[in-house]
Protein backbone atom coordinates (compact mmCIF):
# COMPACT_ATOMS: atom_id res chain seq x y z
CA UNK A 1 0.00 0.00 0.00
CA UNK A 2 1.21 3.39 -1.00
CA UNK A 3 0.50 6.66 1.61
CA UNK A 4 1.38 9.78 0.83
CA UNK A 5 2.03 13.44 3.03
CA UNK A 6 0.37 15.43 4.27
CA UNK A 7 -1.30 12.20 5.96
CA UNK A 8 -4.71 12.64 6.64
CA UNK A 9 -6.51 11.37 9.97
CA UNK A 10 -8.74 8.92 8.18
CA UNK A 11 -5.67 7.33 5.95
CA UNK A 12 -3.75 7.52 9.14
CA UNK A 13 -6.95 5.35 10.87
CA UNK A 14 -7.17 2.67 8.58
CA UNK A 15 -3.86 1.88 9.16
CA UNK A 16 -3.31 -1.67 11.29
CA UNK A 17 -0.34 -3.29 12.84
CA UNK A 18 1.56 -5.76 10.89
CA UNK A 19 0.54 -3.54 7.47
CA UNK A 20 3.04 -2.76 5.10
CA UNK A 21 3.24 0.56 3.22
CA UNK A 22 5.37 2.37 1.02
CA UNK A 23 5.82 6.44 1.87
CA UNK A 24 5.79 9.45 -0.51
CA UNK A 25 6.42 12.91 -0.21
CA UNK A 26 8.09 15.30 2.13
CA UNK A 27 9.27 13.45 5.22
CA UNK A 28 11.30 15.72 8.09
CA UNK A 29 14.04 14.03 10.18
CA UNK A 30 14.32 14.42 13.45
CA UNK A 31 15.77 13.07 16.62
CA UNK A 32 16.67 14.01 20.63
CA UNK A 33 17.93 18.10 19.75
CA UNK A 34 14.80 18.44 17.12
CA UNK A 35 12.34 17.56 19.19
CA UNK A 36 13.74 19.27 22.10
CA UNK A 37 14.30 22.42 20.14
CA UNK A 38 10.97 22.59 18.65
CA UNK A 39 9.31 21.36 21.87
CA UNK A 40 11.16 24.57 23.32
CA UNK A 41 10.08 26.63 21.07
CA UNK A 42 6.55 25.89 21.32
CA UNK A 43 6.64 26.34 25.07
CA UNK A 44 7.59 30.07 24.18
CA UNK A 45 5.29 30.55 21.33
CA UNK A 46 7.52 31.00 18.61
CA UNK A 47 6.85 29.18 15.01
CA UNK A 48 8.23 26.43 14.03
CA UNK A 49 10.72 26.61 10.49
CA UNK A 50 8.67 24.06 8.98
CA UNK A 51 4.59 23.04 9.13
CA UNK A 52 4.30 19.52 10.87
CA UNK A 53 0.75 19.26 10.30
CA UNK A 54 0.05 16.00 8.66
CA UNK A 55 3.53 15.61 8.61
CA UNK A 56 5.88 12.16 8.63
CA UNK A 57 8.62 12.49 11.26
CA UNK A 58 11.84 10.22 10.64
CA UNK A 59 13.94 9.51 13.44
CA UNK A 60 17.12 9.52 11.33
CA UNK A 61 20.48 11.42 11.38
CA UNK A 62 21.43 10.96 7.71
CA UNK A 63 24.89 10.92 6.15
CA UNK A 64 25.00 13.85 3.40
CA UNK A 65 27.69 14.60 1.17
CA UNK A 66 27.99 18.54 0.33
CA UNK A 67 28.50 18.96 -3.58
CA UNK A 68 28.71 22.62 -4.81
CA UNK A 69 25.42 24.41 -2.82
CA UNK A 70 22.98 21.29 -2.80
CA UNK A 71 23.02 18.29 -0.32
CA UNK A 72 23.54 14.65 -1.59
CA UNK A 73 22.01 12.11 0.81
CA UNK A 74 24.72 9.22 1.30
CA UNK A 75 23.01 6.94 4.10
CA UNK A 76 19.70 7.19 5.93
CA UNK A 77 18.25 4.37 8.40
CA UNK A 78 17.00 4.44 11.28
CA UNK A 79 17.67 5.84 15.20
CA UNK A 80 16.59 3.68 18.19
CA UNK A 81 13.18 5.94 18.63
CA UNK A 82 12.85 4.96 22.37
CA UNK A 83 15.31 7.91 22.88
CA UNK A 84 12.77 9.95 21.77
CA UNK A 85 10.02 8.38 24.33
CA UNK A 86 9.52 11.00 26.53
CA UNK A 87 9.25 13.76 24.02
CA UNK A 88 7.39 12.03 21.46
CA UNK A 89 3.48 12.62 22.94
CA UNK A 90 3.85 16.16 23.27
CA UNK A 91 5.47 16.05 19.99
CA UNK A 92 2.64 14.68 18.31
CA UNK A 93 -0.25 16.56 20.01
CA UNK A 94 1.63 19.85 19.28
CA UNK A 95 2.38 19.93 15.71
CA UNK A 96 -0.05 17.32 14.91
CA UNK A 97 2.48 14.80 13.30
CA UNK A 98 0.41 11.82 11.31
CA UNK A 99 3.69 9.31 11.06
CA UNK A 100 6.56 8.41 13.13
CA UNK A 101 9.42 6.30 11.17
CA UNK A 102 11.88 5.02 13.47
CA UNK A 103 13.25 1.38 15.01
CA UNK A 104 12.62 0.00 17.84
CA UNK A 105 9.30 0.92 19.03
CA UNK A 106 8.17 3.48 21.32
CA UNK A 107 6.66 2.88 25.12
CA UNK A 108 2.93 2.98 26.24
CA UNK A 109 2.72 7.47 26.28
CA UNK A 110 3.67 7.21 22.72
CA UNK A 111 1.23 4.85 21.75
CA UNK A 112 -1.90 6.52 23.47
CA UNK A 113 -0.71 9.82 21.82
CA UNK A 114 -0.62 8.05 18.64
CA UNK A 115 -4.41 6.33 19.80
CA UNK A 116 -5.83 9.75 20.81
CA UNK A 117 -4.47 11.96 18.18
CA UNK A 118 -4.27 9.76 15.46
CA UNK A 119 -0.74 9.13 14.25
CA UNK A 120 0.84 5.78 13.11
CA UNK A 121 4.76 4.15 13.78
CA UNK A 122 6.34 3.03 10.86
CA UNK A 123 9.14 0.62 11.42
CA UNK A 124 11.72 0.78 8.98
CA UNK A 125 14.98 -2.01 9.18
CA UNK A 126 17.99 -0.69 11.35
CA UNK A 127 20.75 -0.08 9.71
CA UNK A 128 19.63 -0.42 6.48
CA UNK A 129 20.87 3.04 5.42
CA UNK A 130 21.35 2.13 1.83
CA UNK A 131 18.58 0.79 1.10
CA UNK A 132 16.37 3.82 2.98
CA UNK A 133 18.58 6.21 1.15
CA UNK A 134 17.09 5.02 -2.21
CA UNK A 135 13.81 5.62 -1.04
CA UNK A 136 15.01 9.32 -1.09
CA UNK A 137 14.72 10.99 -4.39
CA UNK A 138 15.75 14.68 -3.33
CA UNK A 139 17.23 16.73 -0.32
CA UNK A 140 14.90 19.47 -0.15
CA UNK A 141 16.40 21.39 2.72
CA UNK A 142 18.23 21.89 6.01
CA UNK A 143 17.34 23.80 8.91
CA UNK A 144 18.71 24.11 12.56
CA UNK A 145 22.21 22.95 11.08
CA UNK A 146 24.08 24.49 13.82
CA UNK A 147 22.50 21.37 15.97
CA UNK A 148 25.30 18.96 13.77
CA UNK A 149 24.75 17.12 10.15
CA UNK A 150 23.03 13.85 12.78
CA UNK A 151 20.52 16.13 14.85
CA UNK A 152 19.60 18.92 11.95
CA UNK A 153 16.24 18.81 10.76
CA UNK A 154 16.57 17.75 7.00
CA UNK A 155 13.63 17.76 4.69
CA UNK A 156 13.23 15.14 2.39
CA UNK A 157 11.73 14.07 -0.68
CA UNK A 158 10.62 10.51 -0.42
CA UNK A 159 9.92 8.30 -3.12
CA UNK A 160 8.03 4.69 -2.18
CA UNK A 161 10.10 4.32 0.99
CA UNK A 162 10.06 1.19 2.41
CA UNK A 163 9.24 -1.14 3.23
CA UNK A 164 7.80 0.04 6.33
CA UNK A 165 5.65 -2.30 8.87
CA UNK A 166 3.23 -0.43 11.05
CA UNK A 167 4.57 -1.22 14.26
CA UNK A 168 1.98 0.89 16.52
CA UNK A 169 -1.49 1.87 14.74
CA UNK A 170 -3.78 4.35 15.89
CA UNK A 171 -6.13 2.01 17.74
CA UNK A 172 -3.50 1.48 20.52
CA UNK A 173 -1.96 -1.89 19.53
CA UNK A 174 1.72 -2.13 19.00
CA UNK A 175 3.63 -5.33 17.19
CA UNK A 176 6.60 -4.90 20.00
CA UNK A 177 4.27 -4.73 22.91
CA UNK A 178 2.86 -8.19 21.39
CA UNK A 179 6.48 -9.47 20.99
CA UNK A 180 7.30 -8.60 24.40
CA UNK A 181 4.76 -10.22 25.94
CA UNK A 182 5.70 -13.36 23.65
CA UNK A 183 9.08 -12.70 25.49
CA UNK A 184 8.07 -12.41 29.16
CA UNK A 185 6.19 -16.28 28.44
CA UNK A 186 9.86 -17.17 26.91
CA UNK A 187 11.94 -16.59 29.47
CA UNK A 188 11.43 -18.89 31.88
CA UNK A 189 11.72 -21.45 29.43
CA UNK A 190 15.22 -19.38 28.96
CA UNK A 191 16.29 -19.29 32.71
CA UNK A 192 15.23 -23.16 32.83
CA UNK A 193 17.75 -24.04 29.96
CA UNK A 194 20.69 -22.08 31.82
CA UNK A 195 20.00 -23.86 35.17
CA UNK A 196 18.69 -20.85 36.93
CA UNK A 197 15.24 -21.21 36.58
CA UNK B 1 60.42 2.53 11.50
CA UNK B 2 56.77 3.10 9.93
CA UNK B 3 56.19 6.16 8.59
CA UNK B 4 53.45 7.94 9.96
CA UNK B 5 51.81 8.97 6.19
CA UNK B 6 51.68 5.40 5.92
CA UNK B 7 49.56 5.35 9.12
CA UNK B 8 47.64 7.83 8.10
CA UNK B 9 46.83 6.11 4.73
CA UNK B 10 45.95 2.88 6.20
CA UNK B 11 43.62 4.49 8.79
CA UNK B 12 41.59 5.70 6.04
CA UNK B 13 41.87 1.81 4.11
CA UNK B 14 40.65 0.78 7.46
CA UNK B 15 38.03 2.74 8.27
CA UNK B 16 36.60 2.66 4.42
CA UNK B 17 36.45 -0.98 4.40
CA UNK B 18 34.88 -1.31 8.11
CA UNK B 19 31.60 0.87 6.93
CA UNK B 20 31.26 -0.68 3.87
CA UNK B 21 31.90 -4.05 4.12
CA UNK B 22 30.46 -6.32 6.82
CA UNK B 23 33.25 -9.56 7.44
CA UNK B 24 32.27 -12.63 6.12
CA UNK B 25 31.97 -14.67 9.69
CA UNK B 26 28.87 -11.81 9.97
CA UNK B 27 27.53 -12.46 7.08
CA UNK B 28 27.82 -16.35 6.97
CA UNK B 29 25.48 -16.35 10.50
CA UNK B 30 23.43 -13.69 9.12
CA UNK B 31 22.42 -16.07 6.10
CA UNK B 32 22.09 -18.97 7.98
CA UNK B 33 19.60 -17.31 10.23
CA UNK B 34 17.86 -16.25 7.31
CA UNK B 35 17.50 -20.29 6.22
CA UNK B 36 15.84 -20.73 10.06
CA UNK B 37 13.61 -17.71 10.13
CA UNK B 38 10.16 -19.43 9.22
CA UNK B 39 8.27 -15.51 10.36
CA UNK B 40 7.55 -13.95 7.46
CA UNK B 41 8.25 -10.13 9.34
CA UNK B 42 11.77 -12.05 10.65
CA UNK B 43 12.92 -13.36 7.67
CA UNK B 44 12.19 -9.82 5.70
CA UNK B 45 14.18 -8.01 8.06
CA UNK B 46 17.32 -10.38 7.87
CA UNK B 47 16.89 -10.66 3.99
CA UNK B 48 16.80 -6.41 3.77
CA UNK B 49 19.95 -6.53 5.98
CA UNK B 50 21.77 -8.71 3.52
CA UNK B 51 20.25 -6.93 0.15
CA UNK B 52 21.74 -3.39 2.12
CA UNK B 53 25.00 -5.20 3.27
CA UNK B 54 25.41 -5.84 -0.85
CA UNK B 55 24.13 -2.58 -1.91
CA UNK B 56 26.18 -1.09 0.10
CA UNK B 57 29.43 -3.13 -0.91
CA UNK B 58 28.84 -2.36 -4.55
CA UNK B 59 28.40 0.90 -4.55
CA UNK B 60 31.10 1.39 -1.59
CA UNK B 61 28.85 3.85 0.67
CA UNK B 62 28.61 2.94 4.61
CA UNK B 63 25.76 0.43 4.90
CA UNK B 64 24.97 2.18 8.32
CA UNK B 65 24.54 6.08 8.89
CA UNK B 66 26.03 5.39 12.03
CA UNK B 67 29.36 5.27 11.06
CA UNK B 68 30.06 5.22 14.90
CA UNK B 69 33.02 6.67 17.19
CA UNK B 70 36.53 5.82 16.36
CA UNK B 71 37.57 3.09 18.20
CA UNK B 72 40.87 1.65 17.58
CA UNK B 73 43.08 -1.28 19.37
CA UNK B 74 46.86 -1.39 18.51
CA UNK B 75 48.88 -4.07 18.98
CA UNK B 76 52.98 -4.77 18.40
CA UNK B 77 55.74 -2.26 18.50
CA UNK B 78 54.14 1.12 19.05
CA UNK B 79 55.59 3.79 17.32
CA UNK B 80 55.73 8.23 19.43
CA UNK B 81 53.48 9.39 16.31
CA UNK B 82 50.71 7.10 15.83
CA UNK B 83 48.13 8.82 17.41
CA UNK B 84 48.52 11.80 15.32
CA UNK B 85 48.43 9.97 12.08
CA UNK B 86 45.19 8.24 13.00
CA UNK B 87 43.71 11.08 14.34
CA UNK B 88 44.44 12.76 10.66
CA UNK B 89 43.34 9.24 8.83
CA UNK B 90 40.09 10.02 11.20
CA UNK B 91 39.55 13.41 9.74
CA UNK B 92 40.73 12.29 6.52
CA UNK B 93 38.05 9.02 6.18
CA UNK B 94 35.23 11.73 7.39
CA UNK B 95 35.59 13.48 4.55
CA UNK B 96 36.47 11.15 2.12
CA UNK B 97 34.60 8.00 2.76
CA UNK B 98 32.00 10.16 3.82
CA UNK B 99 31.73 8.99 7.63
CA UNK B 100 28.72 10.47 9.60
CA UNK B 101 30.41 13.61 12.40
CA UNK B 102 29.17 11.51 15.09
CA UNK B 103 32.15 13.12 18.06
CA UNK B 104 30.01 15.47 20.28
CA UNK B 105 31.25 17.66 23.90
CA UNK B 106 29.24 14.90 26.17
CA UNK B 107 27.85 18.00 27.90
CA UNK B 108 27.71 21.57 25.46
CA UNK B 109 26.89 18.54 22.71
CA UNK B 110 28.88 20.55 20.28
CA UNK B 111 29.73 18.74 17.13
CA UNK B 112 33.33 20.12 15.49
CA UNK B 113 32.31 18.04 12.56
CA UNK B 114 35.62 16.01 12.07
CA UNK B 115 35.12 13.01 14.72
CA UNK B 116 37.57 14.52 16.86
CA UNK B 117 37.60 15.34 20.51
CA UNK B 118 38.82 15.05 24.05
CA UNK B 119 39.89 11.34 23.69
CA UNK B 120 38.35 10.86 20.65
CA UNK B 121 39.36 8.35 18.16
CA UNK B 122 40.56 6.05 21.41
CA UNK B 123 43.31 4.12 20.68
CA UNK B 124 43.85 0.94 23.35
CA UNK B 125 47.54 -0.19 23.57
CA UNK B 126 48.63 -3.83 23.69
CA UNK B 127 52.79 -3.66 23.37
CA UNK B 128 53.52 -6.90 21.10
CA UNK B 129 56.42 -7.79 18.80
CA UNK B 130 58.69 -4.53 17.09
CA UNK B 131 58.33 -6.04 13.62
CA UNK B 132 54.65 -4.68 13.02
CA UNK B 133 52.18 -2.88 13.36
CA UNK B 134 48.50 -4.04 14.27
CA UNK B 135 45.99 -1.50 13.62
CA UNK B 136 42.02 -2.49 14.17
CA UNK B 137 38.98 -0.09 14.08
CA UNK B 138 35.60 -0.82 15.40
CA UNK B 139 33.73 1.75 14.59
CA UNK B 140 30.81 1.69 17.15
CA UNK B 141 27.13 2.77 16.94
CA UNK B 142 25.32 4.48 19.67
CA UNK B 143 22.15 1.90 19.19
CA UNK B 144 23.89 -1.06 20.75
CA UNK B 145 26.85 0.63 22.50
CA UNK B 146 23.70 2.72 24.89
CA UNK B 147 22.80 -0.62 25.94
CA UNK B 148 26.03 -1.84 27.77
CA UNK B 149 25.51 -2.87 31.49
CA UNK B 150 27.95 -3.56 34.31
CA UNK B 151 27.05 -5.34 37.50
CA UNK B 152 29.23 -5.90 40.61
CA UNK B 153 28.13 -9.47 41.17
CA UNK B 154 29.12 -10.60 45.17
CA UNK B 155 31.41 -14.25 44.61
CA UNK B 156 28.55 -16.23 46.08
CA UNK B 157 26.38 -15.36 43.07
CA UNK B 158 29.23 -16.76 40.64
CA UNK B 159 27.88 -18.68 37.17
CA UNK B 160 24.51 -18.39 37.90
CA UNK B 161 24.15 -14.92 38.43
CA UNK B 162 26.83 -14.40 35.36
CA UNK B 163 23.51 -16.22 33.43
CA UNK B 164 21.29 -14.29 34.39
CA UNK B 165 22.63 -10.93 34.38
CA UNK B 166 23.60 -11.63 30.62
CA UNK B 167 20.31 -12.97 29.52
CA UNK B 168 18.57 -9.76 31.77
CA UNK B 169 20.47 -7.23 29.73
CA UNK B 170 19.50 -8.42 26.81
CA UNK B 171 15.95 -9.29 27.20
CA UNK B 172 15.64 -5.49 28.89
CA UNK B 173 17.96 -3.94 25.37
CA UNK B 174 15.21 -5.42 23.52
CA UNK B 175 14.54 -4.20 20.11
CA UNK B 176 16.96 -1.34 21.10
CA UNK B 177 20.41 -2.68 19.76
CA UNK B 178 19.18 -3.29 16.46
CA UNK B 179 19.33 -7.35 16.90
CA UNK B 180 20.44 -9.80 15.99
CA UNK B 181 23.24 -8.59 17.72
CA UNK B 182 26.46 -10.21 19.05
CA UNK B 183 26.55 -10.19 22.83
CA UNK B 184 30.30 -9.20 24.16
CA UNK B 185 30.90 -10.12 27.71
CA UNK B 186 33.46 -10.11 30.21
CA UNK B 187 34.03 -11.45 33.57
CA UNK B 188 36.37 -10.57 36.55
CA UNK B 189 39.25 -8.26 36.69
CA UNK B 190 37.83 -4.23 38.18
CA UNK B 191 34.98 -2.17 36.94
CA UNK B 192 36.95 -0.90 33.62
CA UNK B 193 38.62 -4.19 32.76
CA UNK B 194 35.30 -5.91 32.81
CA UNK B 195 33.80 -3.53 30.31
CA UNK B 196 37.10 -3.65 27.97
CA UNK B 197 37.63 -6.92 27.87
CA UNK B 198 33.65 -7.43 26.89
CA UNK B 199 34.35 -5.11 23.81
CA UNK B 200 37.41 -6.33 23.08
CA UNK B 201 35.91 -10.11 22.99
CA UNK B 202 33.57 -8.73 20.28
CA UNK B 203 36.75 -8.58 18.43
CA UNK B 204 37.13 -12.44 18.37
CA UNK B 205 35.07 -13.49 14.65
CA UNK B 206 32.07 -16.00 15.10
CA UNK B 207 33.84 -18.70 13.40
CA UNK B 208 37.08 -18.50 15.99
CA UNK B 209 36.64 -21.08 19.14
CA UNK B 210 36.85 -19.63 22.80
CA UNK B 211 40.66 -20.52 23.65
CA UNK B 212 39.00 -21.49 27.41
CA UNK B 213 36.52 -24.78 27.05
CA UNK B 214 34.55 -23.56 30.12
CA UNK B 215 34.14 -20.21 28.67
CA UNK B 216 33.00 -21.54 24.94
CA UNK B 217 30.36 -24.02 26.83
CA UNK B 218 29.09 -20.73 28.41
CA UNK B 219 28.67 -19.27 25.29
CA UNK B 220 26.61 -21.80 22.72
CA UNK B 221 24.44 -22.15 25.96
CA UNK B 222 23.93 -18.45 26.60
CA UNK B 223 23.38 -18.13 22.94
CA UNK B 224 20.46 -20.77 23.07
CA UNK B 225 19.11 -18.97 26.07
CA UNK B 226 18.86 -15.78 24.54
CA UNK B 227 17.42 -17.46 20.95
CA UNK B 228 14.90 -18.45 23.04
CA UNK B 229 13.58 -15.20 24.03
CA UNK B 230 12.05 -14.65 20.60
CA UNK B 231 12.83 -11.28 20.52
CA UNK B 232 14.47 -11.65 17.03
CA UNK B 233 15.31 -8.96 14.17
CA UNK B 234 14.90 -6.14 14.73
CA UNK B 235 12.91 -6.75 18.00
CA UNK B 236 9.84 -7.43 15.91
CA UNK B 237 9.37 -11.58 16.90
CA UNK B 238 11.57 -14.53 15.44
CA UNK B 239 14.26 -16.83 16.38
CA UNK B 240 17.42 -15.01 15.67
CA UNK B 241 17.97 -12.61 18.16
CA UNK B 242 21.83 -12.97 18.67
CA UNK B 243 24.36 -14.02 16.05
CA UNK B 244 27.00 -15.24 18.83
CA UNK B 245 28.36 -14.39 22.55
CA UNK B 246 31.64 -13.52 22.80
CA UNK B 247 33.30 -13.97 26.65
CA UNK B 248 36.64 -12.88 27.65
CA UNK B 249 37.60 -13.08 31.20
CA UNK B 250 40.47 -11.70 34.08
CA UNK B 251 41.33 -12.77 37.48
CA UNK B 252 39.70 -10.54 39.70
CA UNK B 253 39.99 -9.74 43.71
CA UNK B 254 38.46 -12.60 45.76
CA UNK B 255 36.13 -10.73 47.01
CA UNK B 256 34.96 -9.18 43.06
CA UNK B 257 32.76 -10.70 40.23
CA UNK B 258 32.47 -8.19 37.71
CA UNK B 259 31.04 -8.81 34.91
CA UNK B 260 30.01 -6.52 31.79
CA UNK B 261 28.01 -6.80 28.52
CA UNK B 262 28.86 -4.98 25.40
CA UNK B 263 26.12 -5.65 22.67
CA UNK B 264 26.92 -5.40 19.10
CA UNK B 265 24.36 -4.63 16.70
CA UNK B 266 24.20 -7.11 13.24
CA UNK B 267 26.84 -4.53 11.95
CA UNK B 268 29.63 -5.77 13.16
CA UNK B 269 32.08 -3.38 11.25
CA UNK B 270 36.06 -3.66 11.88
CA UNK B 271 38.83 -3.78 9.89
CA UNK B 272 42.56 -4.83 10.73
CA UNK B 273 45.66 -4.22 9.00
CA UNK B 274 49.10 -5.50 9.67
CA UNK B 275 52.00 -3.00 8.61
CA UNK B 276 55.41 -4.52 8.33
CA UNK B 277 58.81 -1.95 9.32
CA UNK B 278 59.58 -2.75 5.19
CA UNK B 279 56.51 -0.97 4.50
CA UNK B 280 54.17 -3.81 3.56
CA UNK B 281 50.37 -3.47 4.45
CA UNK B 282 48.07 -6.88 4.57
CA UNK B 283 44.53 -5.95 5.40
CA UNK B 284 42.09 -8.24 6.92
CA UNK B 285 38.37 -7.85 8.19
CA UNK B 286 38.24 -10.76 10.42
CA UNK B 287 41.80 -9.87 11.82
CA UNK B 288 44.33 -12.00 12.65
CA UNK B 289 44.01 -14.57 14.74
Amino acid sequence: MRIKTPLSEEVVRSLKVGDVVHLDGVVYTGRDEVHMRALDMCDKGEKLPVDLNGAAIYHCGPIMRKKDDSWVLVAAGPTTSARMNSLEPRFIEGFGIRAVIGKGGMSQPTIDAMSKFGCVYLAITGGAAVLAAMGVTKVLGVEWLDLGMPEALWILEAGNLGPLIVGIDAHGDSLFKKVEEEVSRNLPFARRRLGIG
Amino acid sequence: MIPPDLVEEVVVNILRTAVTTLPSDVVSELQKAEAEESDEIARTQISTILENVRRAGEIAVPMCQDTGIPLFFVSGGCISEIEDAIKRGVVRATEEVPLRPNVVHPLTRRNAGNNLGIEMPHVNYSPGPRDYVDITVMPKGAGSENMSALRMLVPSEGIRGVKSFVLDTVVSAGSRPCPPTIVGVGIGGSSDIAMTLAKKALLRPLNVRNPHAELQALEEELLAAINQTGIGPMGLGGKTTSLGVRIDMAHCHTASLPVAVNLQCWAARKASARIFLDGRVTYSTEGFW
